[in-house]
């Protein structure tokens, strides 16, 4: 059994068929972390004993015929989602020993449909990076070459689906979180509209921006994952109940006439040919399906990068003020007063990046500055949410690439972060617009790295895109990232 | 835009952080090109546009005010660093 080639759907009919039961299921998965993931590194904690336990649950409801499609599905999930008792770090000094009294309400969902946890997966530290690099605990490895990065900042839960250690798992996507890092593995990566996954127990980094959604092998385990997640939650304000029902419904119903605008942005200078000839390919692809593609624009494309990184770090030098020492995390144990308590606390205890954006946030909120940088960053804001509006007006759903590149070598974009930042450039407007969409694989470059192809749909658009996806994922389904040799 | 080293050292007050002196050196050179890069945004007119600071039209949502278990104490002063007597300890802050 290749363990890189299960999806959901697959090994829920094994589960039934009794192919395999979901104890050897489980257990297969935690030998192949054992003997693979000290190459990739993207595990920060295997819940050995505990998956076992939940897997033996799993059988029990599996043998009665009860349950659904998601039980005894060993999955994975980011260190920033709260797992009730079971340390989760944020790849952060600052969390490595916090072990939260309640779970996350995306995990319990899951949990409750006899999805079984296999354990925690790298970040880069509070979500903050577009690399995995910036985790305290350890750099994580793109399956594709061991020299490259994952992506960021949920690298671990991209890098650990794509090497089969987990057969889906949960990411989170500020500012494409998810989906830049499920391009550079090969693997599809969906953010819904805000709103739609509850938030609570995800530890906060831009409350206004953040999503969790899944990671997967193929679109329909995105849209079965998402029916577990999503939904309203009493806990968290912000969510709603879209009212959209199955997500797997109608997936497979074509693209035949489905209005797919490219935003000439998305294919211009700045683009790596590599990228920019398979996302071309793909929009040949959509027409031959009997999509109607036409170019447009999208004017402020080039403005979301600056709006997005003064609105997120605004929010995160405020939601990262908790960070106190007093009552949960590390504490300093060099000081004489509260003051010192907090500030050499927080200085031990942050890494490098996370000190420049609340540094930032910091600046941009502080009075004098806060109408040149924050408040303009919102009305910009209105500005690119109203020119999606009229994009929805035109077109079912916009097209374009993930990333402006492939996965790019483990410490090269260290000492620029605004580099690093400007990789975001076609992610971070749908945050800011609050926006669904779905990253899926398109081809490799050419040198065999993956390339990951946008789908954005308007808000609450989530089945749009998926058919969308989903019908070119026929034509074109994923490919293996190479086996890693231990 | 020059982030001078003064103010890299108030906004480090502000923001409750400790910066050595080679941090404060990079961070002002590293925030001046970021912001210089957001300088951007004045190129666009944005005169009487309104601020979205969320996405969501949200309006006031009533529920019953019920009675429900919250977490014991024990489980609230489980991760705290230092605790005395069912309550967090800190530094002494009234003299």
């Amino acid at each position: 059994m290749d363990l890189r080639k299960l999806t959901i759907k697959t090994t829920a009919k094994a589960l039934r068929e009794k192919e395999i039961s979901a104890v050897e299921l489980t257990e297969n998965f935690i030998k192949r972390i054992e003997n693979v993931d000290s190459k990739i590194d993207s595990f920060v904690l295997v819940c050995r004993e505990k998956a076992i336990s939940d897997a033996k649950v799993a059988q029990i409801h599996l043998d009665n015929d009860e349950g659904n499609v998601l039980t005894g599905i060993p999955m994975a999930v980011k260190d920033n989602m709260c797992t009730k008792g079971i340390t989760t770090t944020c790849s952060s000094h600052m969390l490595e020993n916090f072990t939260p009294s309640y779970s996350s309400t995306a995990v319990e969902n899951l949990q409750n449909d006899g999805a079984v946890l296999l354990g925690k997966l790298n970040l880069d530290e509070f979500a903050m990076g577009g690399s995995t690099e910036s985790s305290y605990i350890k750099k994580t490895k793109n399956p594709w070459g061991l020299k490259r990065v994952p992506g960021g900042s949920s690298g671990g839960s991209a890098a650990a689906v794509a090497s089969g250690q987990a057969i889906f798992s949960l990411g989170s996507d500020t500012g494409g979180s998810i989906r830049q890092p499920a391009s550079f593995c090969g693997v599809v990566g969906l953010k819904p509209t805000y709103g739609t996954v509850s938030r609570y127990g995800l530890v906060a980094f831009a409350s206004s921006l953040d999503q969790i959604g899944p990671i997967t092998k193929t679109v329909e385990d995105s849209a079965i994952v998402l029916n577990s997640i999503s939904g309203k939650d009493q806990l968290d304000a912000t969510s709603v109940n879209s009212g959209v029902g199955d997500y797997t419904e109608g997936i497979s119903g074509g693209v035949k006439g489905m209005r797919i605008g490219i935003p000439k942005q998305y294919l211009a200078e700045g683009v790596a040919p590599g990228v920019s000839e398979n996302v071309k390919l793909a929009i040949r692809e959509y027409e031959k399906m009997g999509a109607v593609c036409e170019e447009t624009s999208l004017e402020l494309a080039d403005y979301a990068i600056a709006a997005y990184y003064i609105i997120s770090s605004a929010e995160a030098s405020s939601n990262l003020a908790r960070y106190d020492g007093i009552k949960y995390g590390y504490r300093s144990s060099n000081f004489k007063n509260l003051i010192e308590l907090y500030k050499n606390t927080r200085s031990e205890a942050f890494g490098a990046e996370v000190k420049r954006r609340i540094m930032l946030g910091t600046y941009v909120l502080s009075s004098g500055y806060y109408d040149a940088y924050y408040k303009k960053a919102l009305q910009i804001r209105t500005l690119i949410k109203d020119e999606f509006d009229g994009l929805f007006n035109k077109f079912d759903c916009i097209l374009g690439p993930t990333a402006p590149t492939t996965a790019y070598n483990i410490g090269e974009m260290a000492d620029d972060p605004l580099q690093m930042y400007l990789g975001d450039v076609f992610t971070v407007s749908v945050n800011i617009a609050g926006l669904p969409a779905i990253s899926i694989p398109c081809g490799l470059d050419e040198i065999g790295l993956p390339v990951g192809m946008q789908l954005i749909g308007k808000a609450f658009g989530e089945k749009t895109i998926l058919r969308a996806a989903y019908a070119y994922e026929q034509e074109h389904p994923f490919a293996l990232a190479p086996e890693v040799t231990a | 835009m020059k982030i001078t080293l003064e103010t890299v050292e108030y906004v480090a007050g502000l923001a409750r952080l400790n910066l050595s002196e080679k941090e404060k050196e990079i961070m002002s050179s590293q925030m001046g090109d970021i912001l210089d890069y957001m300088d951007k945004l004045n190129s666009i007119d944005t005169i009487g546009v309104p601020p979205l600071e969320h996405v969501e039209h949200m309006t006031n949502i009533f529920r019953e005010d019920v009675v429900k278990d919250s977490f014991d104490r024990e489980q609230i002063l489980a991760n705290a660093p230092d605790k005395d007597a069912g309550a967090f300890r800190v530094p002494k802050i009234v003299e």
